[in-house]
């Protein structure tokens, strides 16, 4: 074992940190087992073309090469310490950040950890059966790289843990590998973790969507007075942004085949793609499921994080102003049957102003689809967000009845419409038609556009994932 | 000094037909007690109960499902208090509730959840109802206490729910529903433990809570329901005996009381209540039965004495009617052990044990036409002060019930604290009264009168003593009272009462909890408390 650890990639001086070797001994064993039982199914033996991050030189975040997954190197990589940086933000502004952790934000730095380390394990979890219906090799190992990086995320935070959370760090670290998705018993501790995600529509929309509440979640820690973690969610941000990609461009692909055949004239459904219904019903969902991830509109938890420099904004750092005191934030709340204005203090509203950046995002991703539908000649149907009070099981609004628009509804409508507006079992049972795998290298399934060109500079029809050699 | 709306009235009648947010449910000999807080649904319905979280409202429906488990369903033998949501079992109580409340109503409720919870253990206890917390989700605070309460602690093992004691780190106060009480008295958990885990806001799950001996098992969501209905079988199963078979459904107590008169002079802050004596000494099993209904519409009334009535300082009790039927009655209840009289006796008891801990001052006064007889002797040893008027046909008539059927929260009989000194003299008025009432001068010289006066003197000492009562410290009265009511040997119930509440309640007027940037007051608010860092 005590060669296996020489061969983690790190920045953080792992060969002289006893009291690290000692728990990531114990961890490591532990963690590829996980991997072997619940990771990508029946691949595991498979040469994959996949990044590693062996630095955090500009460089050496991106080094590609063939690999089986369980040998996979997965790192532990900080940005590099910057001793002049002072905390940016809350009612500590301007003091120097903590290279260790103060011992009055334990407590809540270690669930601030915890909850995001759980996410990552989950999401390798939740695709492991999608591997046997990939649409092309080059989604595959795309598949893959998005499996080995929340791998690599996963590694990140339990550096955290153990190295700056003694007993407890080490026992909430184990308890990231006995958690299970969906599981009754031991359920991750997010519920859009714990969906099942068992076709390619679903996959695309999650990375997109929920990997995405990732990303602000991330940048929200980057903004951290606790260094370590700022550090490491910079650096797992640039991992993130191929996660985006793969879900972004993986819809569009979607997209732009559904529009090639509707502006042919064809009946997309009939020619074994995605109906434009559909993929709208998807987004419906997925956006929904991940907007509860920022939590509660009115949150004090996210006020005392912020309070206390634990978390901080979208950007925080290009913001003018940072102690967010004596401001309010107005939002609509459902009141006694009918909408309600509420003026809530800023500090209290964080979650929604993160949420804020987030729906700005997706809208972005958005436009880029219906200029994709615009492009392949579809006039007259467009995709669109549903409103944030739509389909909401987090904050005010959880418990009430929205239409897309956001316009309070009955029970009783609800019941009558949602069939139209979310996925339905028939829907699922379509989706689920269409996946037939495609190994065959260039190749691409019959229900999504090839995509526009290889990884890393290499052609589409490259061999991106090599079964194992007989 | 309080600048809060005042509180809102309260009916301390329910019924589980008008519960809001319990269920309760009877399969044989188990009962089932589900708790789903209707979010807007309390008290104030302005302020949202999230996640299990309760307010006065609340436990008001505890406490009648529990005295309902007593009187209405006798064949109950244990009793699972469970959650009808997913994740959390419960949240204690609302923090904006008690945040927005004045200090005299978070105090008058936290005595009465403790009283609650302290009846939930009597139940247990006396009436062979064994109680099982199935912690089927997060549990803290008040909702750790409530667990507490409880014979056995199940908590759910999912690699998220913890039992938790989160006020002192989140909101600088305590748990003041016998929490810290319970931790180390009850399920005697080591004091480094506790103090650990009492300083751990997100609290402790798993194998460590049964390590630490928070809870008893922990068991996951798959087996959790199989369990649950295991161990309340079992726990039924190990019950005493049985009880009973027809129940003896409650009737409503409303406004208008049979028993009791309760009148209010606000302009002197004093209050007069007057018990009546039963009309007819025979059994009744019914809900109209004279001790019953009296004790019930007393304890009504001390309700709402507390509420409704904070300046009311001093209360003059007083009691009227035939003393030979009291007397027979009181005979009655200390002799049959039917189920049923064992119930009326520990209501009574417990009634009783509720004025123990009313933070106002009792004088009770004896003269021709009370009747400190049988079970309302007892009234008069539960008063601060007697006051006997010297004349001739003003006697008292303890009964048997003195003799150790209606213990105070110490565990001793009235009598028994009342003379620690010389336990003999208990004895001695337990002697007297058998041979018939006691006369005033007797009852003067057995200690059973702080003032004993003629007709000349009496009125004018009793209204000196009222006048200078209203002039003393309400505060350092409450407190003065409260020490020496239960005198002796120290019980669970007395360390919440005298330690935990005292301390609790001086905290909660303390800046550092409910100053201008308290724990308390800042909770949810955008900015961080501060601290006054001087340790007393």
């Amino acid at each position: 074992m005590a060669q296996a650890l020489e061969t983690i990639p790190n920045n953080v001086d792992l060969s002289s940190d006893r009291r690290l070797q000692r728990a990531l001994e114990q961890w490591q064993p532990n963690f590829l087992q996980w991997w072997n039982e619940v990771g990508p199914d029946g691949f595991q033996a498979h040469q994959v073309y996949l990044r590693t991050a062996i630095s955090v030189e500009a460089n050496g975040w991106a080094h590609f090469d063939y690999v089986r997954m369980p040998e996979y190197r997965w790192g532990i990589f900080l940005e590099p310490h910057d001793k002049e940086r002072v905390i940016g933000f809350g009612d500590v502004i301007g003091q120097p950040v903590w290279d260790e952790v103060p011992g009055e934000h334990r407590n809540a730095l270690r669930r601030i950890i915890v909850t995001q380390a759980d996410t990552e394990p989950a999401s390798v979890e939740q695709q492991r059966m999608l591997g046997k219906t990939c649409p092309s090799m080059y989604d595959l190992r795309n598949l893959f790289q998005v499996n080995v990086e929340e791998g690599r995320h996963l590694w990140a935070m339990v550096y955290l843990l153990h190295r700056f959370f003694g007993r407890d760090g080490r026992e909430e670290a184990d308890e990231l590998l006995q958690r299970r998705s969906g599981s009754s018993d031991k359920p991750r501790i997010l519920n859009a973790f714990n969906e099942p995600i068992d076709d390619w529509l679903s996959f695309f929309m999650f990375t997109m969507f929920t990997d995405r509440d990732g990303k602000y979640q991330l940048a929200a820690l980057a903004q951290s007075g606790f260094d370590p973690l700022a550090r490491t969610t910079r650096f797992m941000l640039t991992e993130e942004a191929h996660h985006l990609f793969v879900g972004e461009t993986g819809v569009d692909r979607i997209v732009q085949r559904c529009a090639e055949l509707m502006a042919a004239g064809k009946d997309p459904r009939k020619e074994g793609a995605v109906p434009f219904e559909l993929i709208q019903k998807y987004i419906n969902l997925w956006f929904s499921l991940s907007l509860d991830l920022f939590g509660g509109e009115v949150s004090s938890n996210a006020a005392d994080f912020f309070a206390a420099g634990l978390k901080g904004r979208f950007r925080e750092d290009t913001l003018e102003e940072h102690k967010a005191m004596g401001r309010t934030y107005r939002m609509e709340v459902p009141e006694g049957g009918k909408l309600v204005e509420q003026e809530v203090p800023l500090r209290n509203a964080m979650n929604e102003v993160l949420r804020d950046e987030y729906v700005k995002d997706c809208q972005r991703a958005l436009d880029r689809w219906n200029k994709t539908l615009e492009k392949a000649g579809v006039t007259g149907m467009r995709l669109r967000l549903p409103h944030r009070r739509f389909h909401r099981g987090v904050g005010p609004c959880a418990g009430y009845f929205f239409d897309p628009d956001g316009k309070p509804i009955s029970e009783a409508e609800w019941k009558t419409k949602e069939s139209g507006w979310l996925p339905t079992a028939e829907d699922r049972a379509f989706v689920q038609s269409l996946m037939h795998p495609v190994f065959e290298r260039g190749k691409v399934a019959n229900w999504i556009a090839p995509p526009p060109k290889g990884i890393n500079g290499l052609p589409i029809d490259f061999e991106y994932v090599k079964p194992p050699s007989a | 000094m309080d600048t809060y709306a005042p509180p809102p009235k309260l009916s301390f009648d329910t019924h589980p037909s008008r519960y809001r947010h319990w269920t309760l449910a009877i399969d044989g000999d188990i009962a089932r007690l589900t708790m789903k807080v209707t979010p807007f649904g309390g008290a104030n319905s302005e302020l949202e109960l999230k996640s299990n979280s309760y307010d006065l409202s609340v436990d008001i429906e505890l406490a009648d499902a529990i005295q309902r488990l007593r009187f209405e369903h006798p064949s109950v033998k244990a009793c699972v208090i469970t959650s009808g949501h997913d994740k959390i079992f419960c949240a204690g109580a609302n923090i904006y509730m008690l945040a927005s409340s004045t200090h005299p109503f978070k105090v008058n409720f936290c005595k009465y959840t403790n009283e609650t919870r302290l009846a939930i253990e009597d139940a247990s206890q006396n009436s062979g109802i064994k109680f099982l917390a199935a912690c089927n989700g997060a549990t803290a605070g008040g909702g750790y206490e409530l667990a507490l309460a409880c014979d056995e602690i199940v908590l759910i093992d999912d690699g998220s729910s913890t039992v938790s004691l989160p006020e002192v780190p989140l909101l600088g106060v305590l748990p003041g529903t016998g929490g810290l009480t319970r931790v180390v008295d009850k399920r005697k958990v080591r004091r480094d433990l506790a103090d650990a885990f009492s300083t751990l806001a997100e609290g402790v799950k798993g194998k460590r809570a049964v390590e630490w001996g928070l809870v008893d098992a922990v068991v996951p969501r798959s087996k959790f329901a199989d369990t649950i209905a295991q161990r309340a079988r079992d726990l039924a199963s190990k019950a005493p005996k049985e009880r009973g078979s027809k129940g003896v459904p409650l009737d409503e107590i409303g406004n208008e009381y049979r028993h009791v008169s309760f009148t209010v002079d606000e302009k002197s802050r004093t209050a007069e209540l007057v018990v009546k004596g039963p009309t007819d000494a025979t059994l009744k099993e019914d809900s109209s039965f004279w001790p019953l209904r009296m004790a019930r519409e007393l304890d009504h009334a001390l309700l709402r004495l507390r509420f409704e009535h904070e300046n009311v300082g001093l209360v003059i009790v007083r009691t009227e009617g035939d003393k030979q039927k009291a007397h027979e009655i009181g005979e009655l209840l200390a002799r049959n052990d039917s189920w049923f009289i064992r119930e009326v006796r520990l209501n009574l008891a417990r009634t009783l044990r509720r004025m123990d801990v009313t933070a106002r001052s009792f004088f009770a006064v004896v003269d021709e036409k009370s009747c400190f007889s049988g079970p309302l002797f007892e009234l008069l040893l539960a008063c601060d002060r007697s006051y006997v008027l010297d004349a001739d046909r003003v006697d008292v008539w303890p009964g048997s019930l003195s003799a150790g059927a209606l213990p105070g929260w110490n565990g001793l009989t009235r009598l028994q604290t009342r003379f620690l000194a010389d336990p003999m003299k208990a004895e001695k008025v337990l002697a007297a009264a058998k041979e018939g009432p006691i006369d005033g001068a007797t009852a003067d010289k057995l200690g059973l009168a702080t003032v004993f006066a003629d007709d000349i003197d009496f009125e004018e000492e009793l209204r000196v003593a009222v006048e200078e009562r209203a002039s003393l410290s309400p505060d350092a009265l409450t407190g003065m009272e409260q020490n020496y009511r239960f005198a002796g040997p120290e019980t669970l119930a007395t360390k919440i009462f005298g330690r935990l509440s005292a301390w609790q309640n001086w905290i909660f007027i303390r800046p550092n909890a409910t100053g201008e940037r308290g724990a308390l007051t800042m909770y949810g608010k955008p900015e961080r408390p501060q601290f006054d860092t001087r340790r007393t």
